[in-house]
């Protein structure tokens, strides 16, 4: 009974959450809490003005770049660690260095060596996320099944029909929680980077809010950023997950 | 029949031990036959066939099955273990070993399918399936490889007997109608005596061979005939104080 309409109860649970918000403010009134009725009036106003499309479509753009390559490059290090004890040695310090070393520091330093532009503030992001996800994947590397591998060796498969049917989906699970992880990490970076040294995007945006002390603007610009992440979550990763593991 | 697969191992040594597992092992393997590998667990059985299967290349000696035409035999191995791939349908299991367009290979594997009874299975997944379903599912896609020679690792080991015992039935009608040649490794004296026309017996330590023995009863064979009861006690003997 339950589980039979999941989606309906997720639902269920952000509607909650809202009564209980406005419940609260209209109770208690309190000075730094607009209600969800005035946030999403403020939503219609920014979205209307042409102004919150335009810095969250600057700031999805940085988030999907970043992710990408980060995705790329943290993929092949990962594997690469994952499938040469040598290499691995190597970089498995470094690795835990980079893990450790406070966001914050890596987007300073960006934006002090390549300059206040959009470069610094991607490479930020790559270097920040690309260390998490080298982890996961190695992960991957290592959990890989070489009894699967003997049998397409003995029949002498195809490289690319080993390589997609029998190497790639082993490593289906670890790609996902990497994107996961990688996705919900890549945003908060993206903003932090667009507060400190971006003239747009929803980071800059919420620094002006900031220094206006505009919370209802700050919630608004909240609100409209989580509805795109749980699309992108609802729309594309769960699907896919879905599809390539329906297996189990 | 005519062609043989003449194979000689000089030796074979694993990194981590000091003495061979084998040592000038001579076999001839003749084209069609059922030829069983009977010896001690831990002989070395299952280093022989990942040589024989290419999936070992660390040893000195010549191990290259070939047809008449010098071109290289193909080979499919059965393991002891289905080794399915638990994100493909039985059906896309049989056809990642499968050659030619997409349809081509879907009807092969949908005809090997039915070869070993799984007929209704192919859109399931391995976790879904028996043992004895899976070990049926991996007997067709070694023989829908088309293979020259199969090698089987104890591939019935770990059933139950009835599940077994049908599955030996379904190998040997199979064999019959494809005779294609047939490396089968066991410690089981009595499978051995069930499925071949050859059987091997070997020693360990390393692994030689110390009987070399042509099964002639018909089939369907029953191991309490005298004939297969002396072979059976000649072998225990032999397995138990080897010369």
């Amino acid at each position: 009974m339950e589980t039979r309409h999941p989606a309906m109860i997720r639902v269920m649970s952000m509607i909650a959450f809202m009564l209980f918000w406005q419940l609260a403010v209209m109770l208690f009134k309190p000075d730094l809490l607009p209600a969800p009725l005035a946030v999403m009036q403020n939503l219609f106003g920014h979205i209307s003005s042409g102004e919150l499309p335009h810095h969250l479509a600057i700031t999805l753009r940085r988030i999907a770049i970043s992710f990408v390559f980060a995705m790329l490059l943290g993929s092949a290090l990962g594997l690469l660690m994952g499938h040469f004890k040598r290499f691995d040695l190597w970089a498995d310090s470094l690795m835990t260095l980079a893990l450790n070393v406070p966001a914050l520091v890596t987007i300073i330093l960006c934006f002090i060596w390549f300059g206040l532009n959009e470069t610094a503030a991607l490479i930020a992001v790559i270097v920040n996320k690309t260390p998490n996800i080298a982890v996961t994947m190695r992960e991957g590397a290592r959990a890989i099944d070489k009894r699967l591998l003997d049998v397409a060796k003995a029949y002498q498969l195809p490289a690319l029909r080993t390589f997609g049917k029998v190497y790639l989906p082993q490593l289906y699970p670890y790609f996902l929680a990497a994107a996961r992880g990688g996705l919900a990490l890549v945003w908060k970076i993206v903003l932090v980077v667009e507060l400190l040294g971006c003239s747009d995007g929803v980071g800059f945006q919420l620094s002006l809010f900031f220094q206006y002390f505009d919370i209802t603007s700050v919630l608004a610009y909240t609100l409209a950023f989580a509805c795109i992440i749980f699309a992108i979550e609802g729309g594309i990763l769960r699907p896919w997950e879905r599809r390539v593991l329906q297996w189990r | 029949m005519a062609l043989t697969y003449p194979i000689h191992i000089h030796s074979k040594t694993f990194s981590n031990e000091s003495t061979p597992v084998i040592r000038d092992l001579e076999v001839a393997l003749p084209g069609g036959e059922f030829v069983s590998l009977l010896g001690p667990s831990g002989a070395g059985k299952s280093t022989f066939l990942n040589i024989l299967a290419g999936l070992d290349k660390d040893f000195e000696g010549n191990a290259a099955l070939k047809q008449e035409n010098g071109q290289p035999a193909r080979i499919s191995l059965m393991f002891q273990e289905p080794r399915l791939m638990p994100w493909l349908t039985i059906c896309d299991n049989i056809m990642l070993v499968c050659e030619g367009t997409k349809t081509q290979r879907k009807h092969q594997a949908l005809h090997w399918l039915q070869q070993v009874g799984l007929s209704g299975a192919e859109n399931q997944y391995p976790a879904q399936l028996s043992g004895g379903m899976l070990k049926r599912a991996a007997l067709a896609r070694a023989f829908a490889y088309e293979p020259d020679v199969l090698l089987m690792d104890e591939p019935f080991s770990s059933l139950d007997i009835p599940a077994a015992d049908s599955l030996r039935a379904l190998l040997t009608q199979l064999h019959q109608a494809r005779r294609i040649t047939v490396v089968y490794v066991t410690h089981d004296i009595n499978e051995a005596l069930m499925l071949s026309d050859r059987i091997l017996l070997l020693s360990s330590h390393p692994m030689q061979i110390i009987r070399d023995v042509a099964i002639t009863e018909p089939h369907p064979r029953n191991v309490q005939s005298p004939a297969l009861l002396a072979l059976s006690q000649g072998f225990k003997q032999a397995l138990t104080h080897p010369a």
